[in-house]
């Protein structure tokens, strides 16, 4: 029984993914097609001159004068054969594009998502035990401010701190890991910072309330009564239950991060997805805008499907469901 | 009402600290000067007794320009949320009253438009309608609306299996009628929680899209477009992006401590129910 039941709901989860992925691609490739009618013409740009000609050229070469779902079939066909087009500007294949500004967006998220929720653990531990006390209710009045002060506003401010009293440390731009790891790092201390901020302020407010939850159970009276001691109570049997719904959070919040990320590149000049898709909107590079957000939503969607399927497995009750 | 605002003092404070804002946002020009106003000689100071907040690269007024992007960021914010609570709730309220296979397809539907990361959809939808306040307005509406579609449909669904529900239904009552004059009025204390902490996310929401340029466009007084343009000078006048981000920070802050109070005070039974991932990622 226990061995049938996963493989189905494994099944159904990956019909499921299936499904959505089809949407998002659906949803992905309409955008580009509801843009207003001059679309073409604004894509020929302002240097061109715009004959009848040249708007069928670039139709055609784009695909814009077949059957809609010819269309969408040879599109999404490259896609998973891992051809997302060619860059109207460039001339560069996107995936290539794409690939080439991924690393700092990747490091940026994985990193704040390391902090962020590394430090929701023991924080929110803290608040839970602590409740009710003066210190606990500074630190959850500060989780509220964490989680309404602006990351980039943030990003800004602590930019300029360090610019004033520290003209020296490098806090600007990147440099990749492989090349110089400790100017790497130095430089992602304050994105990371303003980025995971929100997350920890989320997260902590998450895992006090589950901590919460999770001490008044019945196994935790039992643990106590059997003597066991209080550092065993708290981080062995609370806390363990308490990470379930943690973890799904971890995968929103990803999400979330990905977003943030976009707009925190913005501040610190890192020359990762945020500034391809920006610079791609200023100039009207539909095919690239189209296949950025394709992949940054397969990737968020394929981090949830994970976390789905670690959920299942930490938590057997979820089988039952 | 009266009483339960004195037993507790954080959703006072909230409230109080709520109205102020909004009362600054719709007084703007009653008490702060012209926005747009540029004055070339006086430009990039400090705090002072003419300028209260200092006055940005063009001579301009801070606090004036932070009083009228209040009303800049609340009437964009506002809009998209009341756009997103009558289209999800609708639909999520439907999804629980119908069932079956009408529920299943909207929520579907509504499990891939949540699976786009928000500001990601937000800047694509912007891409196609181009960069304006009212693009910013419908694509944080298009956000919220999978969001509010699943906050309303879990009560419903526990609402919908009550005693008066069937009643309604037994006498003859139309489905509109049960929908809209029975089940509505039961989930206002989850609308009116939800609608504050959304409210305030969607203020941040909306300031990283002008900070990004792809919200309101200048010389419109905008929280995160005054944020954009003080970064530029930094070192040299730091006040309007400080200022600008703290009146981000308060006005956000305002209505998430506001939907906190309430949570806490109203119905907490339907509440307890809502989605976790939800509130995760708003």
């Amino acid at each position: 029984m226990n061995r049938v039941m996963p493989m189905r709901l494994l099944a159904g989860r990956l019909l499921d993914l299936a499904f959505v992925l089809f949407g998002v691609s659906v949803i992905v490739f309409m955008m580009i097609r509801m843009i207003p009618g001059d679309a073409v013409a604004i894509m020929l740009g302002a240097n061109t001159e715009i004959t009848p000609e040249r708007i069928a050229e670039l139709e055609s070469r784009i695909g814009l004068d077949k059957p809609i779902l010819t269309q969408y079939f040879s599109w999404i066909g490259g896609v998973l054969r891992g051809d997302l087009g060619t860059s109207l500007w460039t001339g560069r294949p996107v995936a290539e594009e794409i690939g080439a500004n991924i690393w700092p967006t990747l490091e940026l998220t994985f990193l704040s998502v390391l902090v962020g929720a590394g430090c929701a653990i023991p924080i929110g531990c803290f608040m839970a035990e602590a409740r009710g006390k003066t210190a606990e209710i500074l630190v959850r009045i500060g989780a509220i401010a964490g989680l309404t002060i602006p990351s980039f506003w943030l990003g800004i401010v602590s930019l300029f701190l360090v610019a004033r009293f520290m003209p020296g440390a490098a806090s600007l731009g990147y440099v990749p890991f492989s090349e110089d790891p400790i100017g790497n790092l130095q430089r992602m201390i304050l994105p990371v910072f303003a980025l995971s901020l929100p997350m920890l302020a989320n997260l902590s407010r998450l895992v006090r309330s589950a901590m919460l939850d999770a001490m008044g159970q019945d196994y935790i009276r039992t643990a106590k009564s059997k003597g066991a001691s209080r550092w065993r109570v708290v981080y062995l049997h609370a806390l363990r239950n308490a990470l379930i719904p943690f973890i799904t959070s971890v995968g929103f919040a990803t999400g979330y991060l990905l977003g943030g990320a976009i707009v925190i590149e913005q501040v610190f000049a890192i020359p990762g997805l945020g500034q391809l898709v920006l610079g791609a909107i200023s100039e009207r590079n539909y095919p690239l805008i189209q296949s950025a957000i394709l992949v940054l939503t397969f990737s968020f969607v394929f981090v949830n499907f994970l976390v789905d399927i670690l959920y299942s497995l930490i938590d057997p009750r979820v089988v039952q469901r | 009402m009266i009483e339960t605002l004195k037993g507790d003092k954080l959703l006072s404070f909230a409230l109080i600290f709520v109205i102020l804002q909004l009362a600054l946002a719709v007084f703007a020009p009653v008490i702060a000067g012209d926005p747009f106003e540029q004055v070339i000689m006086a430009r990039m100071q400090g705090p002072s007794f003419a300028h209260f907040l200092g006055t940005d690269q063009l001579g301009r007024d801070v606090f004036a320009r932070i009083l009228f992007g209040y009303r800049t960021s609340l009437i964009t914010c506002g809009i998209a949320v009341l756009m997103a609570l009558m289209i999800g709730g609708t639909l999520g309220m439907m999804a629980a009253y119908y069932r079956g296979w009408f529920d299943r397809i909207i929520m579907r539907v509504m499990d891939i438009l949540f699976a786009f990361p928000i500001i990601l959809l937000a800047i694509g939808i912007i891409a196609v309608l181009g960069p304006n306040a009212l693009s910013a307005s419908i694509a944080i509406a298009v956000v919220y609306v999978p969001i509010f579609a699943r906050l309303l449909r879990g009560p419903s669904l526990v609402i919908c299996e009550s005693e008066y529900i069937r009643g309604a239904h037994a006498i003859g009552a139309s489905d509109a009628r049960i929908v809209f004059m029975h089940l509505l009025p039961n989930l206002a204390s989850v609308i009116l929680v939800q609608t504050s902490l959304l409210l305030s996310a969607a203020i941040l929401v909306e300031a990283s899209l002008s900070f990004l340029g792809l919200g309101s466009q200048p010389p419109t007084p905008s929280l995160g477009l005054m944020l954009s343009e003080g970064r530029n000078f930094l070192l040299l006048n730091p006040w309007p992006a400080v200022f600008s981000g703290f009146a981000i920070l308060f006005l956000s802050f305002g209505f998430n401590l506001l939907g906190d109070g309430l949570r806490d005070t109203l119905d907490p039974r339907l509440l307890k129910n809502t989605d976790r991932r939800n509130s995760a990622q708003a």
